[in-house]
């Protein structure tokens, strides 16, 4: 087979070399011209003009004005009726809090030792996997203890605690309407789509305006935020189930009811509890970040010390978030792994629930050992252990030793690399942006793919942010392609072993469990503030999916073909430029899609520290509580996503097609 | 003859915008080059047969020649286009769901190709579940689901997951599920395709045995002819969702209606799947102590007795009653020469 269809791929290479050279150069073609002849141009079609500018921000204000204060139900406004349901989520608040770390004063009752939160995690996750799970979770939970971390992540862990259901369910109730209703799929999805690429600062200003501020806004929008992956991973899995499944369990007889019960839900248990892990880590990277409308926990801890530039306090509290993540990580995806096991017949009681036993011994020895001694029930502020000395130690080595490397490196970039490409990007006419869009969307998916991402642009053009857009689109370019060229040769080098494959993954799986507000730590440790910090926080944290997809694509590249290619006599390197590239590349590029996700997100956070683009009038809205302004700008945010996405996605899909791997 | 258990009439499935109204456009009767110019799948086309109590036809076609969907528009999983399926003569199209529901949880079960297994639940609770889901309380539905297993061979295996268990394993749990109510309709969806050939072979005997004790009315799908010999009362061959032809392993050996059926037939071994009874000519007189043969032997086991004799072998029924005889060159004619039907 493969010694025939070889060389005929040979002969037709040419032709397609042609094919796939003028298609290209058309769609840029447009672009060039309009970009050549910007200095001829008639002003307008270079910059946006003022007047042309659609008042997106006054009617959302309107709207938004409206709903707050009109009376729309008569006796209440829909601002009341947001602020009732939002005091409903105190009890559950308190509730938890009270267990983990407050107590319940009214009723004489302590909250649980930090030995008993301790061992119990340790027992969690001995049942969901093994022992050294069990270690990392009990170990982490004494790490907060120990260090002085007690209440503030105890505080930040009932936020997720209560948030995580309360998200899951709501997602989980939406993805399975949209499943049974064809018309509310339709509805929901495109929704779904722009909602998940809305900055984290997008949802905090409605709930500011709605809600207000203070822990409990937060909290609710860290349900909010959570809710669309639970919903997208609820549709995928239920339409994952195997028709043959569904249809046996209509011929057992099943009615409606019982089929999506007791067939379709249970076996979907997979990508459903995949769904709850990805509540609960959008959740803590969400209630770090509501820390800007008061949620408190470490997030407001480590806002407060960044803010303080004080780096050292600021990192031990950044690792506390960060053990805390991948604890919730393990611990969420081992249920989601854990298979069911038969249990021998004969076993008795303790045999047949260890974890139950296991569970009430702790309980009773915890509390025994409360009683003995007042170290385990709360570790004693004055034994607390800090490693700020060391950070700041750290920082104060790197500031001195590394100061004139790092300052040389600062002013290099901005003035010989990032500076010229902001030029040339604020060179570019807005026409000829919408002229390239248009045209690669023509190319790749036809006229409704065109006028789609053609409108997602003249969007972002007339809604009047023009510039700060296009100072965004400059960061992201940058740091993608930065992301690209250092991610692809790790991945490259990371697909070569099994072993190498294996330890790349677990730090992907790692440093992407972090929220991504820590990410800004490090460096502002190294660059201090201004555009080439935020593009190194990009860079690190939008390059975990161009090395996690370049390793899939390389190995999942059919043996056979590899093979073929080794009985061809190819060396190592052709085999990886004649063969697995061209496989893998279609997969890259969804990787790459998800890095320009990713850069936006972070992009947006790291206007935090003082960049000049949309997010820093996000930022703005967020302070003056302008939510129309916040809405207009996240969606603006959230069309550069997705047109780069819809563009990206078309050719993948189109590609892998070709290729037959589809 | 008893009265059919499953009739099917003039049944139609069409994929596309308008199906119904492409039938009616072209008097319920479009031919195939209509219906795939106008941009419609054709899956069943105008098929019709009775299946009786108690006998296993089996519809036999390659991939996409509509033999499942076929078999989904009788279990009616899917609506066919149009058309009759009469079960125990009601008609079960216009049968409302309450009823259709009633009707699978006392009368009808199904065996899947990938089993189908619910993953989340032992043996003993997947074989359990049309019980459970009719109301069973489950005291009486788990000493009926043991029975099943026990059935089925695989006693000891009551509290093991799926994933615990082989594939023929895991088939033999899905025989038991679709067992558990007790139906009178056995629907098989080509059940030991996803089986290693010698696991297939035994899974086959095991499912002949069964229906030598249970005696259902089955419908048994698959790709593979010999499968099909193997365990038919009668084959429907067929070919873009029409039955080609529709008869026993014998007939379709010796009287292939169409080019398509005799290309299937044409490596079947026939020595192997004639019976004697099959070729024989009419008897004349009763030739006194002469040695004969058996009319249901095969002729594979008779051919040298027949081949040797200088003159036609007697050919007796069980009771030893003559019904025929047996020339040698009628044997020759059958095995390598005229065809025997016109």
């Amino acid at each position: 087979m493969s010694a025939a269809t070889l060389p005929r791929q040979e002969s037709m290479e040419p032709q397609t070399q042609l094919a796939s050279m003028t298609r290209p150069l058309l769609v840029i073609l447009p672009f060039a011209i309009l970009l050549l002849a910007a200095s001829v141009l008639p002003d307008w079609a270079v910059q946006v003009p003022k007047g042309w500018t659609i008042p997106f921000v006054d009617w959302a204000n309107t709207v938004i004005g409206h709903l707050r204060d009109d009376a729309i139900f008569g006796l209440f406004s829909f601002r009341d009726l947001t602020r009732g349901i939002a005091e409903l989520i105190t009890w559950p608040l308190a509730f938890v809090e009270g267990l983990l770390v407050a107590g319940f004063p009214k009723l004489g009752i302590a909250a649980m030792p930090w030995v008993m939160t301790a061992g119990l995690s340790g027992v969690l996750g001995w049942y969901l996997k093994d022992w050294r799970l069990g270690a990392l979770a009990a170990g982490c939970v004494a790490y907060m203890a120990i260090f002085g971390k007690w209440e503030l992540s105890m505080i930040t862990l009932s936020v997720v605690l209560v948030a995580a259901p309360i998200a899951g369910l709501i997602g989980f109730g939406i993805g399975i309407l949209a499943v049974k209703k064809q018309w509310f799929e339709a509805l929901i999805v495109p929704l779904l789509n722009v909602l998940q690429s809305l900055p984290h600062f997008s949802y905090l200003i409605p709930i500011a305006v709605f809600i207000g501020v203070g822990h409990k806004a937060g909290t609710i929008a860290t349900v909010i935020f959570a809710i669309p992956p639970m919903a997208r991973l609820t549709i995928l899995g239920l339409k994952g189930v195997a028709e043959e499944v569904r249809e046996a369990g209509k011929m057992a007889g099943c009615t409606r009811f019982q089929t999506l019960w007791m067939v379709e839900i249970p076996a979907a248990r997979q990508p459903l509890l995949v769904g709850v892990n990805q509540v609960i880590m959008q959740c803590l990277a969400m209630v770090v970040i509501a820390s800007f409308v008061g949620a408190r926990g470490l997030g407001h801890d480590l806002l407060f010390r960044l803010q303080a530039l004080k780096i050292g306090q600021a990192l031990e509290s950044g690792v506390a978030i960060v053990l805390m993540a991948i604890t919730l990580d393990q611990l969420s995806r081992a249920a989601a792994h854990k298979q069911p096991a038969h249990a021998a017949t004969d076993a008795t009681l303790l045999e047949r629930f260890p974890f139950l036993a296991a569970a009430l011994a702790v309980i009773a020895a915890s509390l025994l050992l409360a009683a003995i001694t007042p170290y385990a029930q709360a570790w004693p502020a004055e034994l607390a252990l800090s490693t700020a000395p060391f950070w700041d130690a750290l920082v104060d080595w790197i500031t001195l030793t590394l100061y004139d490397p790092l300052q040389y490196l600062r002013n290099a970039m901005l003035l010989y690399v990032l500076i010229p490409i902001r030029d040339l990007f604020q060179s570019i006419p807005w026409t000829a942006m919408v002229a390239l869009v248009a045209a690669a969307g023509w190319s790749l998916g036809g006229l409704r793919l065109s006028l789609t991402v053609s409108g997602f642009v003249l969007f972002i053009a007339f809604a009047g942010y023009w510039e700060r857009s296009l100072i965004t689109a400059y960061m992201v370019t940058v740091a993608v392609l930065l992301c690209i060229a250092i991610g692809l040769p790790i991945g490259i080098w990371a697909s070569r072993s099994e072993r190498r494959t294996g330890i790349a993954k677990l730090l992907c799986d790692t440093f992407q469990t972090f929220p991504s507000f820590i990410y800004l730590i490090p460096v502002i440790m190294l660059f201090k503030v201004g555009d080439v910090a935020a593009i190194s926080a990009i860079i690190i944290y939008a390059m975990i999916p161009i090395v996690r997809y370049t390793i899939f694509g390389l190995r999942n590249v059919p043996q056979e073909i590899v093979e073929a290619g080794i009985t061809s006599g190819c060396t190592q390197r052709q085999l990886l430029w004649n063969i697995r590239m061209p496989l893998a590349f279609p997969e890259i590029m969804l990787g790459i899609n998800q890095t320009i996700m990713f850069a936006l997100f972070m992009v947006i956070i790291a206007a935090f520290i003082g960049t000049k683009d949309i997010g820093q009038e996000i930022f703005r809205a967020l302070t003056f509580n302008d939510a129309g302004k916040g809405l207009v700008l996240g969606l603006c945010v959230a069309f550069m996503g997705l047109t780069a996405d819809q563009l990206i996605t078309a050719w993948a899909t189109k590609r892998k097609q070709r290729l037959g791997l589809a | 003859m008893s009265e059919a258990k499953i009739a099917c009439r003039n049944l139609w499935k069409l994929y596309g915008s308008d199906p119904a109204g492409l039938l009616r456009r072209n008097h319920n009767n479009p031919s195939i080059e209509t219906i795939r110019a106008e941009g419609y799948v054709p899956a069943v086309r105008n098929v019709s047969f009775d299946v009786m109590p108690g006998e296993i036809l089996v519809v036999m076609g390659l991939s996409g020649s509509g033999k499942s969907t076929l078999l989904r528009c009788l279990a009616r999983l899917i609506e066919p286009t149009s058309g009759e399926v009469m079960f125990e003569g009601r008609d079960i199209l216009a049968a409302s769901e309450r009823e259709l529901i009633e009707l699978r949880r006392h009368k009808m079960g199904m065996v899947f190709q990938h089993f189908a297994l619910l993953p989340h639940r032992t043996v003993l609770d997947n074989v359990a579940f049309p019980l459970q889901v009719r109301g069973t309380d489950r005291h009486s539905r788990e000493a009926r689901a043991r029975e099943v297993i026990e059935l089925v061979g695989l006693k000891g295996r009551e509290a093991y997951y799926p994933r615990e268990l082989s594939g023929g394993q895991q088939q033999r749990v899905g025989i038991a599920r679709s067992l558990a109510v007790g139906p009178d309709v056995w629907f098989l969806d080509e059940p030991f395709s996803a089986l290693d050939p010698l696991i297939r072979r035994e899974m086959q005997d095991e499912f002949l045995r069964l229906q030598k004790v249970l005696n259902k009315t089955i419908v048994f799908i698959t790709h593979d002819f010999d499968e099909a010999i193997r365990v038919a009362d009668r084959i429907a061959i067929m070919k873009d969702g029409v039955v080609e032809q529709l008869g026993t392993a014998e007939e379709l050996v010796t009287c292939p209606a169409t080019p398509y059926v005799a290309e299937f037939t044409r490596n079947v071994a026939h020595d192997r799947l004639l019976s004697v009874r099959s070729i024989m000519a009419p008897a004349s007189a009763r030739t006194p102590d002469a040695a004969a043969v058996q009319a249901q032997a095969l002729l594979a086991s008779v051919a040298r007795q027949v081949l040797l004799s200088e003159r036609p072998v007697d050919v007796v029924d069980d009771g030893g009653v003559l019904v025929g005889t047996l020339a040698r060159n009628g044997l020759i004619d059958a095995l390598y020469g005229k065809e025997a039907c016109a």
